[in-house]
């Protein structure tokens, strides 16, 4: 009967009782959707690079190397030069092996020279391959495949031409051997979105007139002179590398990292990108840090409507105590009611995160590669709406508190 | 009244609201019978308020005796009294008696929610919260309403159903018929008393408005009970 007493006070106000509904409602929405961001970036984060057993570059920090080969973020210190690479590519443990050549740009995207087994090796997301979307994979020593980005942001189709300029913030083009597009891949949410691929022997080819750095002044190699050059390189930025067995990463690991003739890095790449999110998630934490705050926020606006709605339910007070309520029935009366307007608002909120998530999901995937399950609501969401409405129930104490001692003061007569 | 045991008396109480040095209430002796219907005349100001609140146990005197239903009012604790008050007293007040949210069923068994024994007494406590209402002139569907649909005079009406039920042996009205229109009055009057008689309990009525006078027993001036008083204490 109190619960339903405490019902029908709330419906008799639904106005304010609404508003304050529905603010707790949309910080409860607002709360859980940066959960929801928060581990679908962090899963989405993860997900970049798998089904590689091992990164090899150069020796410099594990990091930097999922950076510059993963994420194609700062540079190479050094490379992995060709002989190393055949000679890991030879050992017995190593099932497959795709050399990563970076250095050059194409606008503000890289240009990443690879082999074609980079297209099956490469996978994202548990296990999802590369799609080509429309195009197909580079065939010719020209071709080359852009990622959806680099294609929705220069506006390129199939048989676009592009000119690779030397170096990433350089003005020096390589105009002579222009390329053509002949693949553009579906969207990933991976870096490979913003890479332009083409074959280890363009980037080779690109280079032939190049000593240093530099243009060897007044020579010129015909592209068709060029197709008949062996184009094979001196040295690539760095590899991904699948063994055979699970069991051999560690023993291929240590036998890279102490390779004799040139210092050698091998990382984890799993390991790698918990070590890197450690720094990013910093971030992460602040966001929730936020949305936690809006909730608070929300919190003590209904701490503060039920304080301005005491002086007008003094005579439902004096009511009670009247027929005998104990001023403990009034404040359990106000707690409760808070606890209601509070789990109202999470029950609402969880609706409208649903329904938010039901609209939101096929956009953010389709715009930042951002992949949003819906699923049932975790033991972590449970545990936070269960949170949201004990919340509400202590921050109500102070206005039924109060409350609790105008009734004792009153009596069953109202003196103003 | 002579040897019988009264349903309230008062001896020797004092009170004085506390930081009011200029007001209190002083009532050297007076008593109600079981089933007798007095009606209490007093301006407003003249510490009627006070006196009902004493009675019902929200305030406590600072000495003297008050005793309801032979019981000690002084000799209960908060808690104790809150659960007295809804065993032994119903309320009607002047207006605005009722839970305009609530439905006028949860409004008239309100009090049974406080005390299992006054509950015991109404083993259906929605029939006979319904047939309290037709014996009081409601319409046959007002349980099922939201109080605040209700007119005054209906709102009263409930006001004494609730008061009524589980028959405590005090009803104690406060100008219960002030809101109400004179012919309304005289209605509502006779059907609070008859159901009074039924449920045998006693009915102290406080009022400034003295036409009511003859409906009563006996009628006492609040003058006469109380020395609205120059305390010193």
């Amino acid at each position: 009967m109190i619960l339903r007493l405490a019902l029908g006070s709330l419906m008799a106000r639904a106005l304010t009782v609404g508003m304050t509904i529905l603010a707790i409602a949309l910080s409860v929405a607002l709360f859980l959707g940066v959960e929801k961001v928060r581990t679908g970036a962090k899963a989405s984060f993860a997900d970049t690079i798998s089904g590689t057993d091992l990164i090899v570059g150069a020796r410099s920090g594990s990091v930097q190397l999922l950076l510059y080969s993963v994420f194609r973020i700062g540079n190479a210190t050094n490379n992995l030069t060709w002989e190393s690479y055949q000679d890991i590519a030879s050992r017995p443990e190593v099932d497959w092996i795709v050399p990563i050549s970076l250095g050059d740009s194409h606008r503000q995207f890289r240009v990443m020279g690879t082999s074609k087994a980079f297209f099956e090796r490469y996978k994202y997301r548990a296990g999802k391959s590369l799609v080509v979307n429309q195009g197909a994979i580079m065939d010719d020593l020209f071709d080359t495949v852009i990622g959806a980005d680099v294609a929705a942001t220069l506006n390129y189709d199939v048989g676009d031409p592009i000119v690779v300029a030397h170096g990433l913030a350089s003005f020096v083009e390589h105009e002579d051997q222009p390329f053509r597009v002949s693949g553009i891949l579906e969207k990933t949410g991976t870096p490979v979105d913003r890479t332009v691929i083409v074959s280890l022997q363009a980037i080779e080819a690109i280079h032939v007139d190049w000593r240093s750095g530099a243009r060897i002044p007044g020579q010129s190699t015909p592209a068709d002179v060029i197709r008949q050059m062996e184009l094979e390189p001196k040295a690539v930025t760095a590899a991904l590398v699948g063994v055979k067995s699970r069991l051999q990463v560690f023993g291929l690991q240590r036998a890279i990292n102490e390779y004799p003739s040139e210092p050698l890095l091998a990382i984890l790449p799993g390991v790698a990108l918990q070590e890197l999110w450690q720094i990013v998630g910093i971030a992460e934490t602040a966001l929730v840090a936020v949305s936690g705050m809006v909730v608070v926020t929300a919190l003590i606006g209904m701490m503060a409507t039920i304080f301005s709605s005491l002086n007008e339910r003094r005579r439902e007070m004096a009511i009670f105590r009247a027929m005998g309520a104990r001023p403990r029935v009034i404040l359990s009366l106000l707690v409760l009611e808070a606890a209601l307007m509070a789990a109202i608002g999470a029950v609402i909120g969880l609706v409208l995160l649903y329904a938010g998530l039901v609209v939101a999901q096929p956009l953010v995937d389709a715009a930042f590669g951002l992949w949003l399950p819906i699923e049932a609501p975790s033991l972590r969401e449970l545990w936070v709406l269960s949170g949201v409405v004990a919340a509400g129930a202590i921050v109500s104490m102070l206005p039924a508190f109060r409350a609790y001692r105008m009734s004792l003061a009153d009596g069953m007569m109202i003196r103003i | 009244m002579g040897s019988i045991a009264p349903i309230l008396s008062l001896k020797d109480v004092r009170y004085q609201w506390p930081g009011r040095a200029s007001f209190g209430l002083e009532v050297p002796d007076f008593s109600v019978a079981p089933a007798e219907r007095v009606l209490l005349l007093g301006e407003s100001g003249s510490g009627k308020s006070t006196l009902l609140s004493l009675i019902c146990g929200t305030i406590t005197v600072k000495s003297g005796v008050i005793t309801v239903a032979g019981t000690d009012i002084a000799s209960l604790s908060a808690g104790q009294r809150d659960r007295f008050r809804a065993e032994q007293i119903g309320l009607i007040f002047q207006q605005f008696n009722l839970l305009p949210y609530a439905s006028v069923l949860d409004n008239i068994i309100l009090p049974l929610r406080f005390t299992r024994l006054r509950r015991a007494r109404v083993p259906a406590p929605r029939e006979t919260a319904k047939a309290l209402c037709m014996n009081l002139g409601l319409p046959k569907n007002a349980v099922s309403a939201q109080a605040g649909t209700l007119s005054v005079g209906q709102q009263q009406r409930v006001a004494a159903a609730r008061a009524l039920i589980g028959a405590p042996p005090l009803i104690i009205a406060d100008e219960p018929t002030s809101a109400l229109d004179a012919a309304t009055q005289a209605t509502f009057l006779s059907l609070l008393f008859a159901q009074a008689d039924e449920a045998g309990s006693t009915l102290l009525m406080v009022s400034h408005d003295a036409r009511l006078a003859e409906h009563f027993d006996r009628v006492i001036q609040m003058s006469d009970v109380s020395e609205p008083a120059r305390l010193t204490a």
